[in-house]
């Protein structure tokens, strides 16, 4: 594989840039695979990746319907944070900010991780006590966490409405400093490039119409380009989690619902972090091209759709025009929407299956992007090892029949609240 | 924007409307001992079909009155709306 570098940049500049490798081949499926992922985002190629890194097995394939980076990976608003208050969210978490720490140098791939830090804002004396308590929590697991009372909320974002007279005073808010963002697409690509040059063969353009199951034991899956032998099957494929498990008979604790973004306009700097305004069910960031990314609530109802409806747009930018009204004033850019696997309990599901040789990876809800390294590096260890590790071990199938539920915002099974 | 078919005020905006997940499910018997199966299948498990889908819908800022909505999840395409003792086939 070439290495990226100044040097390389330089070299292939001689050649108006028109000798460059490909990133990554383009292979028909063999007969067989000792492991088959299904889903080429960012959680199946970070997979695919960590099995052949961490694991030395390559003679994998990754099974995209679509094309790599077409899904959530590519549609996502880029926030990566740990700040969670339930241990078994904030390890797993906090041992993906280490990996996202080094990604560009280990995927020689700039993915462009940038911990500006993430504010989560407080409207209520009791708000600010069950911040309070998230913060503490974070730090006992060793994750850095700030409580900021309104005077030093200002002095960070001084255009937010600072009035007293709203409806949502600013009160304070918990920080996580080391929270941030990434270049989402060059995530897919880097993981992708590298992937491929271990072996892992990525087949795009390619749907799964069925498996091979019998005596209790994956055999194999039938895709629109062939069956294909395998033994070991990773499924990671986000809101198309339900379509899959009914070809596999499995109802999970899982829904489908879209999630919209938009972006406005590129504007000069004016926002160096990010915020969210879960009161006015708003969050908003600054992307490096100067554009406002924007997001809020779901759509509301189950949804496959891939696209939003007005009536969320308008309500999340109503809420983020209440806390920053200069937003009134830009233009918007784009909006799109990406479906969501939906979990019961706000958590994801890294698990065996009942089924031999077939492993689950969904449920990842908002928080997919930021978990794409720790899920890929966890669900490798799953596959590989045939157990979990202790990372992903309370993210268990069996814990909503068990009562172990992860509820970290105590909504409960209305996924279309969450 | 969906427009919604309520079986007591007819067509109204979306607005009008709370969602309330899937119409399909069916709370155990009471006073019967139920299985922790039963209560997991109950509780947790939905088959979230990529299709048409059975859903309750209330007209919270209207009539306030719960009710069934056959809907399509990617076209959103409404095929039918019906009372809560009526069946959608």
């Amino acid at each position: 594989m070439q290495k990226y570098s100044i040097f390389s940049l330089i070299k292939n500049a001689f050649s108006n840039h028109e000798k460059w490798d490909l990133a990554w081949k383009d292979p028909s499926p063999k007969k067989e695979y000792d492991v088959v992922i299904i889903g080429g985002g960012g959680h199946g190629l970070a997979t695919a990746y960590y099995l052949a890194k961490e694991h030395k097995i390559t003679n994998v394939a990754i099974i995209e319907k679509g094309w790599i980076g077409g899904g959530n990976i590519g549609r996502n608003t880029t926030i990566i944070r740990s700040n969670f208050m339930y241990d078994d969210n904030a390890r797993f978490n906090e041992f993906g900010m280490n990996l996202w720490r080094n990604m560009s140098q280990e995927l020689n791939f700039n993915v462009m991780f940038s911990p500006r830090g993430i504010i989560n804002l407080a409207h209520s004396d009791a708000q600010m006590n069950a911040y309070a308590r998230r913060g503490n929590s974070m730090r006992l697991n060793g994750i850095d966490a700030v409580l900021l009372d309104r005077e030093e909320i200002k002095k960070i974002i001084p255009m937010a409405d600072f009035s007293e007279d709203v409806r949502y005073p600013i009160f304070g808010g918990l920080a996580q400093p080391s929270a941030g963002t990434a270049r989402h697409d060059a995530v897919a690509w880097g993981y992708a490039r590298q992937a491929d040059s271990m072996g892992v063969d990525i087949i795009q353009n390619c749907e799964v119409t069925g498996f091979d199951v019998s005596g209790g034991k994956i055999q194999g899956v039938r895709t629109s380009r062939g069956d294909i032998k395998t033994k070991k099957i990773g499924l990671c494929v986000a809101g198309s989690t339900n379509v899959l498990a009914e070809k596999l008979n499995i109802t999970l604790p899982i829904e489908t619902h879209l999630l919209q973004a938009c972006v406005s306009e590129p504007v000069k700097p004016v926002l160096d972090g990010v915020v969210t305004f879960g009161a006015g069910h708003f969050y908003i960031s600054q992307s490096d091209k100067g554009e406002m990314v924007m997001g809020g609530d779901l759509d509301g109802y189950n949804s496959y759709a891939q696209k939003g409806n007005l009536p969320t747009i308008q309500h999340v930018l109503t809420g983020g025009i209440a806390l920053f009204p200069f937003l009134s004033r830009l233009k918007m850019l784009r909006t799109w929407g990406g479906i969501m696997d939906m979990s019961m309990d706000g958590s994801p599901i890294i698990d065996k299956t009942h089924i031999d040789g077939l492993y689950l990876n969904c449920g990842w809800c908002y928080g997919g992007f930021k978990s794409v390294p720790s899920s890929g590096w966890t669900f490798a260890h799953t596959i590989a090892q045939d157990r979990v590790h202790e990372l992903n071990e309370g993210f268990s199938l069996n814990r909503f029949s068990k009562g172990y539920l992860l509820d970290e915002k105590g909504l409960g099974t209305k996924t279309w609240i969450s | 924007m969906l427009n919604i078919n309520c079986p007591y005020c007819g067509d109204r905006s979306q607005k009008e409307f709370a969602y309330g997940g899937d119409g399909t499910v069916k709370r155990p018997e009471l006073n019967k001992e139920v299985s922790d199966e039963k209560w997991n299948e109950f509780v947790y498990l939905r088959k979230s079909p990529r299709g048409k889908h059975i859903e309750l819908w209330h007209h919270i800022a209207g009539c306030r009155q719960w009710f069934k909505v056959q809907r399509d999840t990617v076209t959103h395409e409404i095929f039918k709306t019906a009372k809560m003792n009526e069946e959608i086939k």
